[in-house]
């Protein structure tokens, strides 16, 4: 039993440790500013500082406290995202901002690095271990003040693929967007392009009934073959318990009278001492409880009424 | 300020707050109708497990209050008691539960039995589709079009479930309607099938299906979740809880889940889901000329829905042998208004010939119904979502 519960809490906390790992590898690094000039937005200290922002590009909240975020590919250590602090749960879809600053002291959210302008920047996350690369991205030196380098839209991409990002100067095209997402929906395009193409509905009739055409003869297909199936195995069964019938009937032929049957059960009961009486002992427990009126279903209860 | 100024001040305040001051003649239309539809129900008997927790709703969904005054009491207030309990419905979490239920007190032996009856179930689901496309002619955006339109699947919490995510806004007008047609479904139906059937195609008798196999109703609902899931993920909720519902009654080691799910649960949810749904209903929200299009669009689903479910009975007898025909009055089962349709073929076939019992055999397409609109919603959700 105890092997059994060992076994039991050892896969459970085994999938836990799986969710958690999978949860985590949906962290991604969005959009980062490596010389922040006035133009962009300010720290809690009133600050233009540089600075990181990560996306929980699942549909789950996300807790990355002790997931590591790093400038150094040799040291994947460099800045582990302090316990404690309730802020570090990104809800589902949604940004948070790491300042780039190298004062780990003024908080959570800011980075013990920096970055250095006029030169790649390579940065990462790695989970809890240490070892297991999230995401990573180099920024190219080319950024100017002021720019961005963003993922074109948000979490999109494999890790490290450059041309999933792009360079943001600001402009209503390529405009920044800390902590908000990348691509500013107004509008959903899939709607849009039904009410542009198939203003009739005509398309959306014939595809939507040819999938469900096809799921339900689908299903219709699968349940003939099963039952083809199943008809030839009860077939099959039901001819081998006849062959089975007919066997044991040749074989009981001339042998075991009713008398022999007898004489055996006897002998059986004699020498097993087979009984079956049940065993007498009655335990009565006294049961109390406690009258009250406002407890009894006379008082409380009517019977409820039945339309004929 | 004198003692009676105060109590003069205080009483006005009180009126100002009561429903006699707040009342509006929208308030009373609406109040009229959710006695309507609670006569209906005690009275006619017309799906009274539906139209009297409905009914209700509506009444108390339409007592007129003043929402400026912060009480927290309306339904569209967050944090009152009534907004916690409409999550069920905002949230979409009620349908899947009634899908549970409906799953664990659905046989699909009828339809096991005679597979080829799922396509029934899938032609009438051309009254959903219709519908669209009429709704996209009237303007209304291809989202708020698929919405709508599902009411022609009969299938209330699909309606319910596919309005919270494409249109949230007119989610009240498209339950109610779809509730209210599901209960009209003795008086839409018969009509219908009578114009579009001759009287030696109404005699037509069905051979009795033959008995299903323990196993085959266990294999149903995993092979059935496995299928129509692949091809329609977005069906998960609704169809994952429908089979699971299923494979809880159909595997003989989980009775006492089955019979929780099939009575007590889908009470629980119907209680709510009914009267939030009849509460959503406020009249500043429900009396427009939209929901007066709805209603109109949600009455032409239901007629295409099962029009097409007749024809297509008699498109396919043309193509199968004689001792094989199918009775087209099985074919308006093929919307998922389980079991009632289902009666309705029954009682039409019994009233042309009293000893043709066509209800074993309508069950099949209606059961198909109830998966061919949950797989039309997800088609829909994936589309349009």
């Amino acid at each position: 039993m105890k092997k059994r519960l060992l076994t039991f809490v050892v896969v459970v906390m085994a999938c836990a440790a799986v969710a958690m790992a999978q949860g985590r590898r949906g962290l991604r690094i969005n959009e980062v500013m490596i010389v922040n000039d006035s133009t962009s937005v300010i720290d809690d200290f009133g600050r233009y500082s540089a600075w990181i922002e990560l996306f929980n590009s699942t549909f789950a909240p996300l807790e990355i406290s002790s997931v590591y975020l790093t400038n150094d590919s040799t040291a994947p250590t460099l800045y582990p995202v302090p316990l404690g602090d309730v802020n570090t749960e990104i809800p589902s879809r949604q940004h948070v901002i790491f300042w780039v600053d190298g004062e780990h002291e003024n908080g959570t959210f800011h980075t013990n690095f920096t970055f250095t302008p006029g030169q790649d920047n390579y940065i990462a996350i790695y989970d809890a271990d240490g070892k297991s690369l999230i995401d990573e991205i180099v920024v190219p030196g080319t950024l100017k003040p002021g720019q961005s380098y963003a993922r074109i839209a948000d979490g999109i991409g494999a890790v490290g693929d450059a041309e999933a990002w792009q360079v943001r100067d600001g402009s209503s095209q390529l405009y920044i967007t800390p902590s908000s997402n990348n691509q500013i929906k107004s509008t959903n395009p899939k709607i849009e392009n039904f009410a542009k193409v198939d203003a009739s509905g005509g398309a959306m009739a014939i595809m939507a009934m040819a999938i469900v055409f096809s799921a339900l003869l689908l299903l219709a297909v699968c349940f003939k073959i099963i039952s083809i199936i199943g008809e030839r195995s009860s077939q099959r069964r039901k001819a081998r318990a006849l062959a089975d019938t007919e066997e044991a009937a040749a074989a009981a032929t001339g042998h075991d009278s009713g008398e022999e049957i007898a004489a055996i059960a006897m002998a059986l009961h004699d020498h097993l001492d087979a009984h079956d009486r049940e065993n007498t002992v009655l335990t009565i427990n006294k049961v109390r409880r406690a009258y009250s009126p406002w407890s009894s279903k006379i008082y409380s209860l009517r019977q409820l009424p039945d339309k004929h | 300020m004198s003692f009676s100024d105060f109590i003069m001040q205080n009483l006005t305040e009180f009126w100002h707050l009561t429903g006699f001051y707040n009342a509006t003649w929208e308030h009373l239309v609406m109040l009229v109708v959710g006695l309507f539809f609670i006569w209906l129900a005690i009275k006619k008997n017309f799906e009274p497990m539906l139209l009297v927790p409905i009914g209700f709703g509506i009444l108390i969904g339409n007592i007129p209050f003043n929402p400026t005054a912060g009480l927290e009491i309306g339904l569209y207030e967050e944090g009152s008691v009534l907004n916690i309990l409409y999550n069920g419905v905002s949230a979409g979490w009620y349908p899947p539960l009634i899908f549970l239920g409906i799953g664990a007190m659905t046989d699909f032996s009828a339809l096991i039995a005679n597979p080829k009856l799922m396509l029934i179930g899938a032609a009438a689901q051309f009254g959903i589709f219709g519908a669209y496309m009429v709704a996209l002619l009237l303007g209304f955006a291809p989202d708020q079009a698929g919405a709508i339109a599902i009411i022609g699947g009969a299938d209330g919490p699909t309606a319910i479930f596919i309005s919270s995510k494409l249109a949230p806004n007119l989610m009240g007008a498209i339950a109610v309607s779809a509730y209210s047609y599901m209960a009209l479904v003795p008086v839409i139906q018969p009509p219908i099938m009578r114009l579009l059937t001759t009287k030696n195609e109404r005699l037509i008798k069905m051979k009795p299906a033959r008995a299903v196999s323990q196993n085959e109703k266990i294999i149903f609902p995993i092979v059935g979740l496995i299928l129509t899931c692949f091809v329609v993920p977005s069906g998960i909720p609704l169809l994952g809880m429908l089979f699971y519902g299923n494979l809880l009654r159909e595997c003989g080691v989980t009775n006492r889940l089955a019979k929780t799910a099939s009575n007590a649960l889908t009470d629980i949810v119907t209680i709510l889901l009914g009267m939030t749904v009849g509460a959503s209903t406020q009249a500043s929200e429900f009396l427009t000329s939209e929901t007066i299009r709805i209603f109109a669009l949600g009455f032409m689903a239901f007629i295409i829905a099962s029009a097409s479910g007749v024809l297509f009975v008699k498109l396919f007898n043309l193509f199968l042998p004689k001792a094989k025909k199918i009775n087209p009055l099985i074919g308006n089962a093929g919307v998922s208004a389980v079991p009632m349709s289902a009666r309705i073929s029954n009682n039409l076939g019994l009233e042309y010939d009293p000893s043709n019992y066509l209800l074993m055999h309508a069950m099949g397409p209606n059961v198909a119904g109830v998966i061919g609109s949950a797989v039309a919603a997800g088609v829909l959700l994936g589309f349009l979502a």
